[in-house]
């Protein structure tokens, strides 16, 4: 109907035409900055609490945390990461003692990045937990790497001196030897290649055992849990 | 007259002209995203919302909008919908956002939506089009969720992540591979088809019968 009008009567000016996307535009535009700004807070206490429950749950008996920023040559607690640096996460029980890092690691998979965060005690050289962050696995295969619970849980207490060795299911001999998940050996290896390259990576720049940052309580306990 | 003629539009786009399965529109979704039933809900949820908000607009300024910028100011309306369907999914469901990552903005592109508003919002008043819409969608929602939950029962063993066979059950892990995909709406298109054929039989043979009396 209205298209029947148009036809009949000369086309509207350029001046509209360029006026209606305009506005349109400028609509769109301040909606999209209102629901950006109404929801940024909520997404980062999100990212927020999702990294503290994953250094938490690789990390068994640890209640409080804080980033460690590897910056000229040692780890200083900061809360800010530059552009060229790396972070880990010191993991420290109720009592304020040093239990371990929690350190980020990420490499190709089967399909792409695999982003993970393992526990590490560096007095004893032991794994102690394991968390896929982030990954894009075949569903009903690869995906076991964060599906498989005995697969995840077979991550505590894992020698990581010499480096850890995925084996065929089944035939876990030694400390550092895990089992691969049948169905998923590519991605179970690929797990265990990234814990390895960044041990390798981080062993030399971490402190030596007993030397560890202190816990700045620049939080009280228990905060971020919100309520 | 007119109550009928809202609901006829209502439930044209559930059943009679499906946008899935009858239409065979907006495969994209379709495939990728309903490897487990929360998932394809969350993306019928979103395009929902999409596809009704952005009828309602293009309904209220279909005499302000020149029909030679039309489709720029639909997709301009489209695509505020979903950047605001987008955040706000990664605020409430960050878990879901993730799965679903890329196929959210995506739904830009659905051709669903922009076929809706070309072909009727743009032409019918308010009532009519979010009517429309919501037929549309809802219908788009019900697809995507029972292949979602086909493909979740057979290739995970689980509705909503829910396990439902017990330790025995063997996944028939192809189905939440994408080749599951492809098998489940094929046999569903075929079951869609089959109904129509034997509908039309049916009311030919009413006819013939009432003819013949």
């Amino acid at each position: 109907m209205t298209a029947g009008a148009h036809t009949a009567t000369p086309g509207p000016s350029s001046l509209r035409l360029v006026l209606t996307l305009a506005i349109a535009g400028l609509i769109s535009g301040i909606a999209i900055i209102g629901i950006y700004e109404s929801t940024l807070p909520t997404i980062t206490a999100n990212k927020a609490r999702e990294l503290r429950e994953a250094v938490f749950k690789v990390l068994p008996g640890v209640s409080q945390m804080q980033q460690l920023v590897y910056r000229d040559g040692e780890l200083v607690v900061s809360e800010e990461l530059g552009k060229d640096e790396q972070a880990v996460y010191g993991g420290y029980d109720g009592e304020g003692t040093f239990v371990g890092y929690a350190i980020p690691g990420a490499g190709p998979g089967f399909q792409d990045t695999i982003g993970l965060l393992y526990g590490y005690a560096p007095e004893r050289r032991l794994v102690l937990g394991m968390e896929v962050l982030e990954s894009r696995e075949t569903p009903g295969l690869g995906d076991k790497i964060y599906k498989d619970a005995e697969w995840v849980g077979s991550f505590s207490a894992l020698s990581i001196e010499p480096a850890i060795v995925a084996v065929k299911k089944g035939s876990k001999a030694s400390p550092n030897e895990i089992d691969a998940i049948t169905g998923a050996t590519i991605s179970s290896k690929a797990v265990v290649r990234i814990i390895n390259e960044t041990h390798s990576d981080w062993s030399e720049r971490l402190p030596r055992a007993g030397s560890e940052p202190p816990l700045t309580t620049s939080e009280p306990a228990g905060n971020g849990e919100r309520p | 007259m007119k109550k009928s003629e809202s609901y006829d539009e209502l439930i044209k786009g559930i059943w009679r002209d499906n946008p899935v399965f009858v239409q065979v529109l907006g495969m994209c979704p379709m495939l990728a995203v309903t490897n487990s039933a929360i998932n394809a809900v969350a993306m019928g949820m979103a395009t929902f919302f999409v596809l009704v908000g952005s009828s309602f607009l293009v309904s209220s300024f279909r005499d302000w909008i020149p029909k030679q910028v039309r489709i720029s100011c639909f997709i301009i309306i489209i695509a505020t919908f979903v950047t605001v369907a987008d955040y706000t999914l990664l605020a409430i469901v960050p878990k879901v956002h993730k799965e679903l990552g890329a196929f959210i903005p995506l739904i830009v592109a659905n051709c669903m939506i922009l076929g809706r508003q070309e072909a009727f919002s743009s032409r019918y008043p308010v009532r009519l089009a979010v009517m429309d819409a919501i037929g549309m969608a809802g219908g788009f929602l019900l697809a995507l969720f029972s292949l979602g939950a086909i493909r979740e029962i057979l290739g995970d063993g689980a509705l909503f992540g829910v396990s439902l066979f017990g330790e025995n059950f063997e996944p028939w892990v192809i189905m939440i591979l994408p080749p599951g995909g492809f098998l489940t709406l094929g046999v569903i298109l075929l079951f869609f088809n089959w109904f129509k054929l034997k509908k039309d039989e049916f009311l030919a043979d009413v006819a013939e019968a009432e003819r013949g009396g």
